[in-house]
């Protein structure tokens, strides 16, 4: 798993062999090897119909002569002409209608599975990984690999089948001329092979590169606001040109040297055709073959360079192909979230007794961020957390929630070790209201209703009410139906809280996390609200990180922490008498009182 | 389409060198069958020897020439397209940098995005492969239709014929094709911004076990993707077998008209073969040309979308720069501000206050009063719907970007963190010399920072995810304090400090910012209850206005606020 800071997915990605990514990449097309055989099989028929119409035109102009034309004829074979041309615009238009299906799906198939997968990922991925970047992977990548893989293998298999059978009609007619394709046919393959080796990593440079240009305009686009309020837009423009030169630069590259391949597979071809003239002219001096022999070998050697050249065109797209592959298996092979046991408990219900137990943890191996932690909550207790900010209150919700596994030790709940019980289940006995407040593009009612579908309108209503929310709702142009769009500055991030506030009220889980629920909520509304709260924390076991001590000193045990330890824990009362860390931080807040009035 | 043309115009030279390097390439390529048929029909038949020799280096000679000039060419066409994508994409993240807020919230984040990255990326590969197959087919087409006029005028007018017809194809699926490659990247912008919200809330769609139901709304978004997808490429698929068709048939009708006019003596049956074959050669390039086309509407669907965002109105225009204006006693005032958001209720109505230098003003009031938009007025992310804002005595539309936005310091409640060390967080691209850099972080209590590995160049992760809420805040607070602001805008900046560190930090912003106009949107009456004036708003009013005492006296919510939050003693 990746734990520590990533620079992207960019730079720690293995270099996997080409024959390796064709493999798994196979998995997507093996669904589709029917219409894929079907589709190769129409090709080869519409090849067959191309080399037919010459013979046909030939036919009807047989008939045309200087002396007499017969109409009849003429006619018969040009309505033959007319039926074929219908027939393989037809036989060409549904080869393309099924191609497109196909890559289509593919497409489908490979991005929904990315994002499946990328749903599983552990916490520490979406905290070290740029948004754009892993866009980049979904949108483009995926897209290269998709659309080049189910065109290209059908058009690498008619070349095959063009190429294995012109090379049976020359071999009828010259079996010595043919020695001119011993020197140039391996001359392509060194000469492709010799490409691809160079070209890949310049497109594997390229999708990177474009991968990092995402990333930053990803984070530069969600940071306008602050760009615009320190005027540093030029600034911020200046490091977009220099990654957007980046990226130009890389693609310029690739494309550049890819494009070195189509005239030099042109030009190995081109060299077969002066071989086969000088030759073939020689030949025929010594009356080893005919005329018509050379010309007819020539057309053939020329059918034959067709879909060679196409091969090595291919070849060329297949590298950016396989380059975005390697990304998108990269993405693919990134652990997820370690996959519950077989036998994992199937939770339903619980007490809500929890226990923590020398549970000691650190985000970075050897970098301990909580150490012994140890502590019980009793069913129904409140249990708050103080302490100076970074000193690991949140971590301890991190691993409550099993967000992450702890290093040691172990939490409990029921006195059942957490790592055995299924996550799903384990994440339905709570439920949260965290700092950052998360709405999505939806109406305000799907926001409130996100953890219960199917709630109706009447709890909805009630929810919101109960968080304070309702009047501010109402007060929107569509109240309930207005939709909130990501950035939407109309809305506070007071009532963001009081949104997810009433979210968390809409669920019935036997525990509740309140993590700094209501910090940019005013202290009255907070007041106002804190009924509904408290009805909302009866009878189930509750945690609360907040740091304004009115709205813990009712906990049935206060834990202070400091730098990673349990440094008091007690009542509120218990801890004032201690005269310690709490009773200095209680005290602080009345101090301030007296320095400022 | 202008756009991209426009984007183009600079590399015209190069272009045309490229073009003519490209034409000879394919001209001289052209020569090695009439070379091919000389060598047999002359040479081989007559026994000239050295003639085959001669004519067998000549064709080697081609090869290699229009091997050279493909090579160069192509190579050029990638340095053509660099240069246009790179301006295109450097223009159009400048005109997102100062989009004004109501546009940015108009277009949405996800679509903005998309448009710099996939739309970009479709407009470069138009340019691309337009150069690479735009000369070739033209010139196949055009010589082929030359040579037959030449060879047979009457049939080649068979052909003509059918032209109208194609034209006709052309147009009509690029009618209908450029808006159905707008729809396919409006597909695209939805899933961008499902993307970004799992990204963003990946920790509430675990807690709340959504992951399931995540994941079928992204199948709907991405089978809705590709249906448009598939729709668009099939109705462009419809292009190639049509031409072909309509062509193959003009084929047969010439060779019906041809055996009319064979009978009545005007044309002999061989240059009916020979018309057959460079028929042949134009077919191709017009299918090229078709293939073409179906790049272009993509491309320019793609270009369409980029220039909407070029060509947005540039509004909250700043003054150019112009006369100095000396500060005056009052640094701030509103007067009489009314805004609104969606333009129906107003969000805040009838402000009006007055700051001099270096003082303090404290707003106080209820969740969704207006207290944060009174600061995004103030910045002039918006304007407002009536009365004006004025700083030092000048209207903020009078005011330059410079002038305005040099030495403010503020954050926001949701501000913005790079994965970027802690340093260039603080910096944030500003010339701040260390020892201000030093004191911003003495100054907002940040003194955590230098316990980090690195200290201030610790990297932070995606959004400063790697620090604590607490922490975050006060590098913005760092952030803010470090280039020595005239004007300091701090909304809610403490609510997730403890009340140690908080008190702290209002202790040394007094003593070392004390010269700055400050104003602090604040939850707590603490916070506030030092300023030289503090407005309390309610619903987008002002409900009360002075210090402290003043306050206590004349203000029911806010005695009522005191005695909650300070205890009956304080009030």
């Amino acid at each position: 798993m990746n734990r520590g800071k990533g620079p992207g997915m960019a730079t720690d990605r293995p270099k996997a062999r080409s024959g390796q990514v064709l493999r798994r990449l196979g998995r997507y097309l093996m669904p589709h090897r029917w219409t894929l055989i079907f589709a190769s099989l129409l090709s080869v028929l519409g090849n067959v119909l191309a080399l037919l119409s010459p013979r046909l035109s030939g036919a009807a102009i047989d008939a045309i002569r200087p002396e007499g034309v017969d109409y009849p004829v003429v006619l018969y074979y040009v309505g033959w002409m007319i039926l074929l041309a219908l027939l393989s615009s037809a036989l060409s238009w549904v080869l393309s209608a099924l191609m497109i299906r196909l890559s289509r799906s593919v497409v489908t198939r490979m991005r929904t599975e990315l994002f499946n997968h990328l749903t599983r990922l552990p916490i520490a991925f979406f905290d070290t990984h740029q948004t754009g970047d892993v866009i980049s992977i979904l949108s483009y990548d995926v897209d290269t690999v998709g659309a080049s893989l189910s065109t290209d293998i059908t058009q690498i298999l008619t070349s095959l089948i063009t190429v294995v059978g012109s090379f049976a009609m020359m071999l009828t007619i010259s079996p010595r001329l043919i020695l001119v394709f011993v020197v140039t046919i391996p001359l392509s393959i060194l000469f492709t092979r010799f490409r691809s080796r160079l070209v890949r990593p310049l497109y594997r440079r390229r999708s990177k590169e474009l991968g990092l240009l995402n990333g930053f305009a990803e984070e530069a686009v969600s940071g306008l606001k602050t760009i615009r309020a320190y005027h540093q837009e030029e600034e911020f423009c200046h490091r977009f040109r220099e990654r957007n030169e980046a990226a130009s630069n890389a693609t310029q590259k690739a494309d550049g040297a890819a494009c070195v391949n189509g005239p030099t597979v042109n030009l190995i071809n081109n060299l077969s055709l002066v071989m086969v003239s000088v030759f073939g002219s020689l030949m025929f001096m010594a009356g080893d073959i005919t005329l018509g022999g050379v010309s007819s070998f020539v057309l053939y050697s020329r059918k034959f360079s067709g879909p060679i050249n196409e091969f090595a065109n291919l070849l060329a797209e297949l590298q950016s192909a396989l380059a975005a592959a390697e990304r998108v298996l990269h993405l693919c092979d990134l652990e997820t979230e370690k996959a519950d046991a077989p036998d994992a408990i199937d939770m339903t219900g619980c007490r809500g007794e929890v226990r923590f137990r020398d549970v000691s943890f650190g985000y970075l191996p050897g970098k301990t961020i909580v150490h012994h932690i140890d502590f019980t909550a009793q069913p129904g207790q409140t249990i708050a957390i103080v302490g100076e900010t970074g000193c690991g209150k949140t971590t301890l919700i991190n691993l409550l929630m099993r967000f992450y596994d702890v290093d040691e030790g172990a939490v409990e709940l029921d006195g059942i070790d957490i790592r055995t019980i299924r996550r799903d289940r384990l994440r339905s006995q709570f439920s949260m209201v965290l700092q950052d407040t998360w709405l999505f593009d939806g109406t305000i009612a799907e926001n409130i209703a996100y953890g219960l579908r199917g709630a109706t309108r009447d709890e909805i209503i009630a929810a919101a009410k109960a968080a304070r929310i309702h009047d501010m709702i109402l007060s929107m142009p569509e109240g309930y139906d207005t939709r909130v769009t990501g950035s939407g500055d109309s809305i506070s991030k007071g009532q963001k809280q009081l949104l997810t506030i009433a979210r968390a009220m809409l669920l019935d889980a036997r525990m509740l996390i309140l993590d700094e629920a209501t910090s940019n909520v005013d202290t009255q509304t907070e007041r106002l609200i804190q009924a509904a709260m408290l009805e909302l924390m009866r009878g189930r076991t509750c945690f609360v990180i907040a740091h304004r001590l009115s709205t813990i000193a009712g906990a049935d045990r206060i834990l202070v922490m400091d730098r990673g330890r349990i440094v008091e824990q007690g009542t509120h009362a218990e801890l004032l008498r201690q005269n310690g860390v709490y009773a200095a931080l209680y005290h602080a807040q009345f101090d301030s009182v007296e320095k400022a009035g | 389409m202008r756009t991209v043309l426009h984007y183009l115009r600079p590399q015209a030279g190069q272009m045309a060198l490229q073009f003519l390097i490209k034409i000879s390439g394919t001209v001289v390529e052209l020569l090695l069958p009439s070379l091919l048929s000389t060598i047999l029909d002359t040479c081989a038949l007559q026994g000239d020897l050295p003639g085959v020799w001669r004519l067998g280096g000549l064709m080697l000679l081609c090869a290699l020439l229009a091997w050279g000039g493909n090579v160069v060419a192509n190579y050029m066409s990638t340095v053509i397209s660099r240069k246009c994508t790179i301006a295109l994409r450097r223009d159009l993240f400048a005109r997102v940098a100062t989009l004004s807020a109501a546009q940015r919230d108009r277009l949405t984040e996800a679509s903005i995005l998309s448009r710099l990255t996939s739309d970009t990326y479709n407009v470069h590969n138009m340019v691309d492969r337009m150069q690479r197959l735009g000369i070739r087919a033209p010139i196949l087409l055009l010589g082929g239709i030359i040579v037959s006029l030449t060879m047979e005028p009457v049939l080649t007018l068979v052909l003509i014929c059918t032209l109208p017809l194609l034209g006709l194809t052309v147009v009509y699926t690029s009618k209908k094709g450029v808006p159905m490659f707008t729809r396919v990247q409006e597909s695209q912008d939805r899933m961008v911004r499902k993307v970004q919200e799992n990204m963003a809330g990946s920790r509430i769609i675990r807690a709340l076990n959504c992951i399931g139901r995540e994941q079928q709304e992204f199948d709907e978004v991405n089978r809705g993707l590709a249906a448009r997808q598939r729709t668009a490429d099939l109705t462009m698929a419809v292009v190639s077998p049509l031409t072909s068709f309509v062509l193959n048939t003009g084929l047969a009708i010439v060779v019906l008209v041809g055996a009319w006019r064979v009978s009545m003596g005007a044309t002999q049956p061989g240059t009916i073969i020979a018309f057959l074959s460079y028929f042949t050669i134009i077919l191709n390039a017009l299918l090229m040309v078709s293939r073409m086309f179906v790049m272009y509407s993509k491309g320019s669907a793609s270009a369409r979308r980029i220039e909407e965002v070029l060509q947005l109105p540039p509004e909250l225009e700043q003054a150019g720069a112009g006369a100095e204006h000396p500060a005056q006693e009052v640094h701030v005032a509103f007067r009489d501000v009314t805004f609104s958001y969606n333009k129906t209720t107003p969000n805040v109505a009838h402000i009006s206050f007055s700051l001099r230098h270096g003082e303090t003003l404290g707003i106080i009031g209820p969740t969704g009063s207006g207290k944060s938009t009174v600061l995004s007025l103030l910045m002039r992310l918006y304007d407002p719907d009536e009365g004006s804002i004025l700083i030092d005595g000048v209207p903020l539309p009078a005011l330059t970007e410079e002038e305005l936005h040099s030495r403010l310091g503020v954050v926001f409640q949701n501000d913005f963190l790079m994965a970027d060390t802690i340093r260039e967080n603080i910096r944030f691209g500003r010339d701040v010399p260390e020892e201000g850099l030093q004191n911003a972080i003495d100054c907002a209590q940040a003194d955590f920072i230098r316990r980090k590995e690195g200290g201030a160049d610790f990297p932070l992760n995606v959004k400063g995810r790697n620090l604590s809420g607490g922490q975050q805040q006060r590098v913005l607070v760092a952030r803010s304090l470090a280039a020595d602001p005239r004007l300091l805008l701090l909304d809610d900046c403490s609510s997730a400090l403890d009340y140690r560190t908080d008190r702290a930090l209002r202790h040394a912003l007094r003593e070392r910012h004390g010269s700055a106009t400050t104003i602090l949107v604040a939850q707590r009456v603490s916070a506030v209850m030092a300023a030289d004036l503090i407005l309390v708003m309610d619903g987008g009013r002002i409900i009360g206005s002075g210090t402290h005492e003043e306050l206590k006296q004349t203000c029911p919510m806010y005695r009522e606020l005191c005695l909650l939050q300070l205890g009956g003693d304080a009030a």
